[in-house]
C-alpha cells in the first residue's frame, strides 16, 4: 500500500503498563505521520522508554493497541514489528563488536535454515544504502575497532536494510560530538525526505527543537502536551516536561582564587585501549569550576585516575597547592583534599544492596566520628544519613532502605551530599548530571556552584557541551589524550570546541 | 634419538595420532558450538562418558554399529536439553550447571552398567568399527596410514569439524548462533530468540560430545569401563581456548595432543622408558598442553557473552 505524504504511518491507542504499583503508562495516545520528525520528549521515568518496548513487542501493554500502516500489530512480537516496517536505534548499540559491520547488518534478515551467506551482493547493497542516506561505512570493519557515530551509522543502516518506514532513535546523540550530530541530523533530513518517518526520544531540549517538526510530551506516563516545534521556545518545552518553571540557575563567574592542583606536561601509562595523557597541562583553582570537554574515551579516564591517586604521573610535574605530593595514592588524594562524584553511579558509586546509611559512608566509614578503634559506630552513619536526607531533600527512601530502589536523581543527591559534606578542597565531577532529568540537574548544578562559592575547585568532565560551556569558567578540550589550552568563558562556540574534540587545533606533541 | 627418530618415521605412530584425535575433535566441536552461542558447557566429561555407555551398550544388545553412535548422539542430548533448560531460561551458574550434569551423567551410566550387568567382572566386547582404507590415498606414506586407513567414526570426525565451520560462518543460522554469543541483545533485536538460539546449539554440541565418547566404545577400546573417559572432556574444554574458538585450530590442537599422547606411550618402550617412570610420560601431553595453551591464548577473542545469561526485558 502506498501512502502520500502526511498520511497516517503509525498509531498508538490508549497504551496502558504497569509494574506493580508504577503506573509507567497511562492510557496514552500517538499518531505519526509519513515523512514527518516527532520528538518523544520527558524527563526520566516519563515512560518513553517503556512506550517504545511496548512498540517493538518487548515489554506487554496491559491495554492499548498499536496500528501500523493502517494494519493492527500483534503484541509481544518483535519480529512482526520489524515486519511491519519499524526500526529501531537503541541507546545502548545492539551490536556484536568482534563481527564485522556486514555480518551485523545480516544478523536475523536471512531464513536461519538456508544454506551459505550472500556476502558479496550484501555487500554491494549495502554500499548503495549507505551512499543514498549519506551514512559512509566500511562494511568489511569489524564493529569493535569503529567510534561511537559509526556504530550508530551501523544500527541505522540495520534498520534500512530492512526497509523499515519508520525509524525509533532512542537518545540518539548522548554520544556524538556537535559534527556527528550535524551529520545525523543530516542524515535524518534525507530519510525524511524520502517518505521514511521519524520517531526520537530526548530529553535535549535543543535537539527536539532543531530537529523534529511535532513534540509529544510525557510526564508521569500521560501525555500531557502536544506541540509543533516551529515557534515552541525551551523555556515552553522545560515547563511542559517537568510541569513547574524550572529554575535555572544563575551562574555568575566565579573568583579564583589560589592553584589548587597544578599539572605540567603530564604523561601517564597506557592502560588498555583507553588514551593515556600526553602532556598535559592544566591548573585548578579555588573558586573556579573548569570544564573538560570531549568525546567520550579520549583520555578522560586517564585523567581522572590521576587525579584521584589511582595512577601517578610517568613524565610532567604535578603540584598539589604549591608542593608536588609525596607517593601519589587514592590514599593521599583523599588526605589532599580531593573528593570524586564518580562516572557511573550504579557501578562505582554506590553499592547497589547496601542501605543509603551504608552507601552514605561508603568512602568515609574508617574514620570518626564513624569507626572508633576499629568498631563501626551505627548510630553516627544513621545520623549522618539522615541529615544529608533532610539537608539534600532526597526521596524514596529512609535511612534503612536499599539504595538500589531510589531514582538516579536521588542517588545521586546521596553522592553529592555525602561528598559535599566533608568540605572538599578539589572535586572531581565526572558526569554527574548524566541520566538526570531536568529538575535534577539543576539541583546538582545548583549544589556544585556553591560549593565553587566556598571556596572549591571543581573540574567538571562530561560530554554536554551545554552543561560545559554555562558552569565552566574555564574550558580545555580533551582528544586523543592531549589538552587544549584553557578557554576563559564565553570565548568559545559550540562549533569551536567541536572542532578540538575532533581533534584539530593541537600542535601535535608526539 | 633415533629411537624417536624411528617412532616419528612410522606411520602406526601417526595413525594412532589421529585416531586419538578424533573423539577429542567430536567433543571438541560440540563444546565450541556451545561456547560460540554463549553457554560454558562443562557437562561435556559426564556427557562423553554417557555416549560411551549408550553407544556401547545399544551395540552390545544387538544394535547395529551407526544406530549405536545415534543411540549415543541422542542420549548426549537428552543431557543437553537438561543442561539447556537449567542454564538458559533459569540462568543458574553455568559452572554448577555443567559439573552437576557431569556427576549425574557419570554416575547413570555407571548405574546402568550395573544393574544391567550385574555379574560381570571382565568388560564383554563388542565387534567395533573396521579400519575402512580409502583406495590409494591410503598408500601415500605416513600421511595415507594417518588420513586414510581409519574407521569410518575417524573421517566423521573430521567431516564434522568441517561442517561446523561452515554452518557457523557461511548460514545465517551460524551467524545468529555466534551473535548470541557476542551480545545476545542484538539478537533478540532482530527479532530472534535467543533463548531458543542457546538451547539449541548446547543440545546439539551436547549431542557431538556424546558421540565423541562413544568412539571410546565403539570405535577404539570395543569394551566400556569404569574411568575410560578419563579427563578427555576437560582436555577438548581447554582445546576450544586453544583453538581461540575456531574449529579449524581446535583440529590441529586436538591433533597436537593426540601425537603427544601417542608419542608418550612409544617413549615407554624405549631405553628413556626404562630409567624414567612411566607416570612422568603419562603426564606428557598435559604438561605440554597447558604450555601451547600458555603460548596460544594470548591473543584469544573470547564470545563477549560467554557465561553470562540473558534476561529478556530486564531494566
Amino acid at each position: 500500500m502506498t501512502t502520500g505524504a502526511g498520511d497516517e504511518v503509525l498509531r498508538l491507542t490508549g497504551i496502558t503498563r504497569r509494574f506493580g504499583t508504577l503506573v509507567a503508562n497511562d492510557g496514552i495516545d500517538l499518531m505519526l505521520r509519513r515523512g514527518e520528525v516527532l520528538a518523544l520528549l520527558g524527563e526520566n521515568g516519563a515512560g518513553k522508554t517503556t512506550l517504545m518496548n511496548i512498540l517493538f513487542g518487548h515489554y506487554l501493554a496491559d491495554a492499548g493497541s498499536v496500528t501500523v500502516m493502517g494494519r493492527p500489530l500483534p503484541p509481544g512480537n518483535p519480529a512482526a514489528a520489524l515486519a511491519a516496517g519499524l526500526g529501531m536505534v537503541h541507546q545502548h548499540f545492539t551490536l556484536a563488536e568482534q563481527m564485522t559491520v556486514l555480518e551485523n547488518v545480516l544478523l536475523g534478515t536471512l531464513p536461519l535454515w538456508r544454506a551459505g551467506l550472500p556476502l558479496g551482493a550484501a555487500r554491494e547493497r549495502l554500499m548503495r544504502l549507505a551512499e543514498d542516506f549519506g551514512l559512509a561505512i566500511d562494511p568489511d570493519a569489524r564493529v569493535g575497532t569503529l567510534s561511537v557515530g559509526e556504530r550508530q551509522r551501523v544500527e541505522i543502516l540495520k534498520a534500512l536494510w530492512r526497509d523499515a518506514r519508520i525509524l525509533i532513535l532512542d537518545e540518539p546523540t548522548a554520544v556524538l560530538t556537535p559534527q556527528e550530530t550535524d551529520a545525523l541530523t543530516a542524515t535524518l533530513r534525507r530519510m525524511v525526505g524520502q517518505g521514511l518517518s521519524v520517531v526520537f526520544i530526548s530529553h535535549k531540549l535543543h535537539e527536539v527543537l532543531g530537529l523534529a517538526d511535532r513534540c509529544v510530551v510525557l510526564r508521569h506516563g500521560r501525555v500531557v502536551a502536544e506541540v509543533s516545534t516551529a515557534g515552541a521556545t525551551r523555556a515552553d518545552l522545560a515547563r511542559l516536561m517537568v510541569g513547574e518553571e524550572v529554575a535555572t540557575p544563575s551562574v555568575a563567574p566565579g573568583r579564583p582564587g589560589a592553584p589548587l592542583l597544578t599539572l605540567e606536561h603530564v604523561a601517564t601509562r597506557a592502560q588498555g585501549t583507553a588514551h593515556p595523557l600526553r602532556g598535559v597541562s592544566m591548573t585548578l583553582r579555588a573558586g573556579t569550576i573548569t570544564g573538560l570537554a570531549g568525546v567520550s574515551g579520549n583520555g578522560q579516564a586517564a585523567l581522572s585516575d590521576l587525579i584521584s591517586g589511582l595512577i601517578a604521573p610517568t613524565a610532567g610535574r604535578m603540584q598539589i597547592a604549591d608542593a608536588p605530593p609525596r607517593g601519589w595514592s587514592p590514599r593521599a588524594a583523599v588526605a589532599a583534599g580531593i573528593a570524586r562524584i564518580p562516572e557511573d553511579r550504579h557501578k562505582t558509586g554506590t553499592v547497589a544492596d547496601f542501605t543509603l546509611t551504608e552507601n552514605a559512608i561508603l568512602e568515609t566509614y574508617a574514620r570518626a566520628p564513624f569507626s572508633r578503634r576499629g568498631w563501626m559506630d551505627w548510630r553516627a552513619a544513621r545520623d549522618f544519613c539522615t541529615r544529608l536526607i533532610a539537608a539534600y531533600d532526597l526521596r524514596g527512601s529512609g535511612p534503612e532502605g536499599r539504595i538500589r530502589l531510589l531514582s538516579g536523581g536521588n542517588m545521586q543527591k546521596l553522592i553529592l551530599g555525602r561528598v559535599l559534606e566533608h568540605h572538599p578542597r578539589i572535586i572531581l565531577a565526572n558526569q554527574p548530571v548524566r541520566g538526570l532529568d531536568v529538575g535534577a540537574i539543576a539541583y546538582v548544578h545548583g549544589r556544585l556552584l556553591a560549593a565553587r562559592d566556598d571556596g572549591a575547585a571543581i573540574l567538571l568532565i562530561s560530554e554536554d557541551l551545554d552543561e560545559i560551556m554555562t558552569l565552566s569558567d574555564d574550558i580545555h578540550v580533551i582528544s586523543e589524550g592531549r589538552l587544549s589550552p584553557a578557554f576563559p568563558r564565553g570565548t568559545m562556540t559550540t562549533a569551536d570546541l567541536g572542532l578540538w574534540m575532533a581533534g584539530q587545533g593541537f600542535a601535535d606533541a608526539a | 634419538m633415533m629411537e624417536l627418530l624411528d617412532i616419528l618415521l612410522a606411520g602406526s605412530f601417526w595413525a594412532a595420532a589421529v585416531r586419538i584425535a578424533s573423539p577429542l575433535i567430536f567433543a571438541t566441536m560440540g563444546e565450541l558450538i556451545c561456547e560460540r552461542a554463549g553457554v560454558l558447557n562443562l557437562g561435556i566429561e559426564g556427557i562423553m562418558v554417557i555416549g560411551a555407555f549408550t553407544g556401547w551398550i545399544a551395540v552390545y544388545m544387538g544394535a547395529p554399529l551407526w544406530w549405536g553412535v545415534a543411540a549415543a548422539m541422542l542420549a548426549g542430548m537428552t543431557f543437553g536439553l537438561l543442561h539447556a533448560i537449567l542454564t538458559v531460561p533459569f540462568g543458574l551458574s553455568q559452572h554448577v550447571v555443567g559439573l552437576g550434569v557431569t556427576l549425574l551423567a557419570t554416575s547413570t551410566s555407571y548405574f546402568v552398567y550395573r544393574l544391567a550387568l550385574p555379574e560381570v567382572t571382565s568388560p564383554p566386547r563388542i565387534e567395533p568399527f573396521q579400519n575402512l582404507p580409502i583406495p590409494i590415498l591410503s598408500d601415500i606414506p605416513l600421511i595415507g596410514p594417518a588420513f586414510f586407513n581409519q574407521t569410518p567414526l575417524t573421517y566423521a570426525a573430521f567431516a564434522c569439524a568441517g561442517l561446523t565451520a561452515l554452518v557457523l560462518w557461511r548460514t545465517p543460522l551460524g551467524l545468529a548462533i555466534r551473535a548470541a554469543g557476542e551480545n545476545p541483545s542484538a539478537v533478540a533485536a532482530q527479532g530472534l530468540s535467543v533463548t531458543g538460539l542457546r538451547m539449541g546449539a548446547v543440545i546439539v554440541g551436547s549431542g557431538l560430545m556424546a558421540v565423541g565418547g562413544s568412539f571410546l566404545t565403539l570405535s577404539a577400546f570395543s569394551s566400556f569401563f569404569f574411568e575410560m573417559v578419563n579427563g578427555r572432556g576437560w582436555i577438548c574444554v581447554a582445546l576450544v581456548v586453544f583453538g581461540a574458538w575456531r574449529p579449524g585450530k581446535a583440529v590441529l590442537g586436538a591433533l597436537l595432543f593426540a601425537a603427544f599422547d601417542a608419542l608418550q606411550i612409544r617413549l615407554q618402550q624405549t631405553d628413556i622408558g626404562q630409567i624414567v617412570p612411566y607416570q612422568a610420560f603419562l603426564a606428557v601431553p598435559y604438561v605440554l598442553s597447558i604450555l601451547a595453551l600458555i603460548l596460544m591464548s594470548r591473543r584469544a577473542e573470547v564470545p563477549a557473552a560467554l557465561m553470562i545469561p540473558f534476561n529478556k526485558g530486564e531494566r
